[in-house]
């Protein structure tokens, strides 16, 4: 195996499909993407976290070969030029673009052709992929004629109609209404369950914590955190709420430092030693347990921590944007 | 399709660079091809050339009205008719070198005429006034018109007087159908109308990558291509679909402008005074002649598309890909003159700029061709124009994939030295509104 074609395993020995050391890319003076590392193992669904200009999408142009980077090395199935296997991938990008004049099935079967499918061939696909989407009564209608959901699912369908191994998904959430978000994610996860590795970037955490697997998160063009969805919440304490019928007492001393009481309750991490010798205490100093819960970090939490701040507000502001 | 065909699918993980743009060409031709827009494009140029030919012949009309040769005679009535009997004696012989004389109303029986006063208030229509007498005739004129005239007035005065010969002897003749001289003068013609023809049709058809290039800006598909695709490979396809559609358009350009010929023809040939069949071929000969300005037309074409895909590849949004065309526009109008200019200096320096610098070779060599036999220095020529297409399709490419490709409004400043030797400071994302990165 050449240089250019090394594929490397991942810890769990999947091998992996996507793997980036170091990415830097500028514009003009300014670091759009700074230093980022990913690996993604063949099969999984790994989502790319960060509020908008986080350097999300430089990072996936950049991983598809649209775009090189100033330095550092990316590799799409052991390959460093992944047009060489342009074959195997599938992209959606963010600001979707189809001819306005064609017909759906002539623009699924376009976007095939870009990816090697002969045109008869991906014609007959598009027009299996557009029936079994409930889009077949719009195969001979102009993109033009369709509705903005209607077309964007026409465009991800001519993303999936060469039946890629690797499907990079750009915000594909944006612009969908619940419904086709929900059939978007069964998609996604029907593609994985086929052994296809899908990428998508996002600034709605839900979609992440429902769908992937492992999680890059992207602030200010760096990655702080990349690696399992699961280990990122683990990176957060769990947070107990505790009520008590007792207000005070000799028990209260052994409450954690971070404990802070608000209204009736008490609210504090889970301590390193688990929560036991915290509740024989309690027994023991009578406070009077009246309700005790344990809730786990999500993944929104985990984002806050690792990103800060500010990268949370801001994500939740495009939250706020992408939902009006 | 059954597994086999998907493996044999499989099996290719790219397209070549050639099928790549073969994919890019085939859906630009046919989208082009079957638009309306492409409809009006064709019949868009009939228009100019209907105003033009209808202005024309206003023109031509009004030049002829205005343009007098008549000279007026304010002569004694005998003087007057010698005067006319000798122009019509000597307009065989010397044709537009007589002057129509036409008496002058005003003057008949008027000893008194004053012909400057006359001519001075404006009256009559005449480029000159001959009064006097046949041995002493007096031309009142402006400066200009008394140097063109004098001569012919005092020839024509001669005659009437009987002191020059009242036959002239007939000469007999032996028609060439060229000379060197002559056939010089027409493969210039040729060779100027040639490269006229060349930069009217690179400048009309090359307007269709920029609008093509556009539009996939506007569609926002531009990213889908660059992502399947290496962007080379797309630039030569879009160059190649449009280099196809163009020869659609000349093809029923050509067409039509034989049709119209055919039906007149003898009309053509009396309104311009040239008749074309008997023309000089160019030098190379017409098949040759054709067939390189094919060529050449399409190395200019490339040339002049891939500039414009390379301003695309610069400009961030549609409007800036237009005005920033303007430029280019320019430059290939400068081209042009600069090749028309040394179409009369075969071999000097001027000329072998114009063949080496790539934007006017394909017009310089294409004059070449009507006026040089050599053939071997085309091959060379179109091996050079080819080579620039393919560093100006490299070049715009990969400025398009630096400069396009860049997206939200994020990232921060790095830290790097002014013009002034301090260091910018390291602005976070929050700070930077300069550059995008998202």
């Amino acid at each position: 195996m050449t240089a250019h074609n090394v594929v490397e395993t991942n810890s769990d020995d999947r091998p992996l499909a996507i793997e980036a050391r170091g990415l830097v890319k500028d514009f003009d003076g300014t670091r759009a993407v700074d230093g980022v590392d990913i690996s993604v193992p063949e099969g999984a669904i790994y989502g790319i976290l960060g509020p908008n200009g986080a350097g999300k999408t430089t990072t996936l142009r950049m991983l598809l070969g649209i775009i090189d980077p100033d330095d550092g090395v990316r590799r799409v199935f052991g390959h460093d030029r992944p047009h060489d296997i342009g074959r195997l991938i599938g992209y959606l990008p963010e600001e979707r673009g189809l001819y306005p004049a064609m017909k759906s099935v002539e623009a699924i079967a376009f976007m095939g052709a870009l990816r090697g499918l002969p045109l008869a061939e991906g014609r007959k696909r598009g027009l299996e992929l557009l029936e079994r989407h409930d889009l077949g009564y719009a195969a001979d209608r102009q993109i033009r004629q369709l509705s903005k959901g209607m077309a964007q699912t026409v465009q991800l369908l001519g993303t999936l109609v060469h039946r890629p191994r690797l499907v990079v998904l750009d915000e594909p959430f944006s612009g969908l209404d619940a419904i086709n978000q929900g059939k978007l994610e069964g998609m996604i996860r029907s593609l994985a369950d086929d052994g296809v590795t899908v990428i998508f970037s996002t600034h709605v955490i839900h979609h992440a914590e429902r769908l992937c697997e492992g999680v890059a998160i992207i602030a200010g063009g760096k990655v702080p955190y990349a690696g399992s969805v699961e280990a990122a919440r683990d990176r957060i304490p769990a947070q107990v709420r505790l009520e008590t019928r007792m207000r005070e007492g000799a028990w209260a001393n052994a409450l954690p430092n971070d404990a802070r009481r608000e209204g009736d309750f008490f609210y504090f991490s889970l301590p390193e030693t688990g929560i036991e010798p915290l509740l024989k205490t309690l027994i023991e100093g009578e406070a009077g347990i009246l309700s005790l819960s344990i809730e786990r970090a999500g993944l929104h939490d985990a984002f806050v921590a690792i990103a800060g701040e500010a990268a949370a507000r801001q994500l939740e502001a495009d939250q706020a944007g992408g939902a009006s | 399709m059954s597994n086999h065909d998907q493996a044999a699918i499989d099996a290719r993980p790219r397209l070549s660079r050639l099928e790549a743009a073969w994919v890019i060409a085939r859906r630009d031709f046919i989208a082009v091809l079957f638009s309306r827009a492409f409809l009006f494009f064709l019949i868009g140029p009939l228009f100019p050339v209907l105003v033009g030919g209808l202005a024309g012949s206003i023109g031509g009309q009004n030049s002829r009205a205005a343009v007098s040769s008549e000279i007026g005679l304010a002569m004694s009535a005998d003087d007057n008719a010698a005067m006319i009997a000798a122009a019509a004696s000597l307009k065989p012989q010397l044709r537009g070198g007589v002057p129509d004389l036409v008496q002058v109303p005003e003057a008949e029986g008027n000893s008194g005429f004053d012909a400057r006063d006359y001519l001075e208030q404006r009256k009559g229509n005449y480029v000159a006034i001959v009064g006097g007498t046949l041995s002493a005739p007096e031309i009142t004129a402006t400066e200009g018109q008394i140097a063109r005239w004098k001569g012919p007035v005092e020839l024509l005065a001669g005659t009437a007087l009987g002191s020059s010969p009242s036959t002239f002897p007939s000469s007999s003749t032996a028609l060439v159908t060229s000379s060197a001289a002559s056939e010089r003068s027409l493969r210039l013609r040729t060779a100027g109308a040639a490269q006229m023809i060349l930069f009217l049709l690179t400048m009309l058809l090359g307007g269709m990558v920029l609008s093509n290039l556009a539009e996939e800006k506007g569609n926002k598909i531009i990213e889908i291509l660059a992502a399947a695709l290496p962007m080379d490979a797309v630039f030569m396809g879009k160059l190649f679909a449009m280099l196809g559609v163009s020869f659609v358009g000349i093809a029923v350009w050509g067409a039509f402008g034989w049709g119209f010929w055919a039906v007149a023809e003898d009309a053509i040939v009396t309104v311009t005074q040239t008749n074309y069949r008997e023309l000089p071929g160019p030098a190379v000969g017409w098949p040759m002649f054709m067939t390189l300005a094919i060529l050449y037309f399409s190395m200019a074409y490339l040339l002049l598309g891939s500039l414009f895909l390379t301003i695309g590849g610069m400009a961030s949004t549609v409007r800036e890909v237009q005005t920033m065309s303007m430029p280019v526009t320019m430059m290939q109008l400068m081209v042009f003159f600069l090749a028309a200019y040394t179409v009369t200096m075969p071999g000097s320096v001027l000329e072998t700029v114009a063949i080496i610098f790539p934007l006017s070779s394909p017009f310089a060599m294409l004059a070449r061709a009507a006026l040089e036999e050599t053939l071997w220095t085309h091959a060379l020529a179109l091996l050079w124009q080819g080579f620039a297409v393919i560093v100006l399709v490299k070049g715009g490419s990969m400025l398009f994939r630096k400069r396009v490709m860049k997206s939200g409004g994020g990232g921060h400043a790095k830290k790097r030295r002014s013009w002034f030797g301090k260091r910018g400071n390291a602005n976070s994302a929050q700070q930077s509104s300069v550059e995008p990165a998202e």
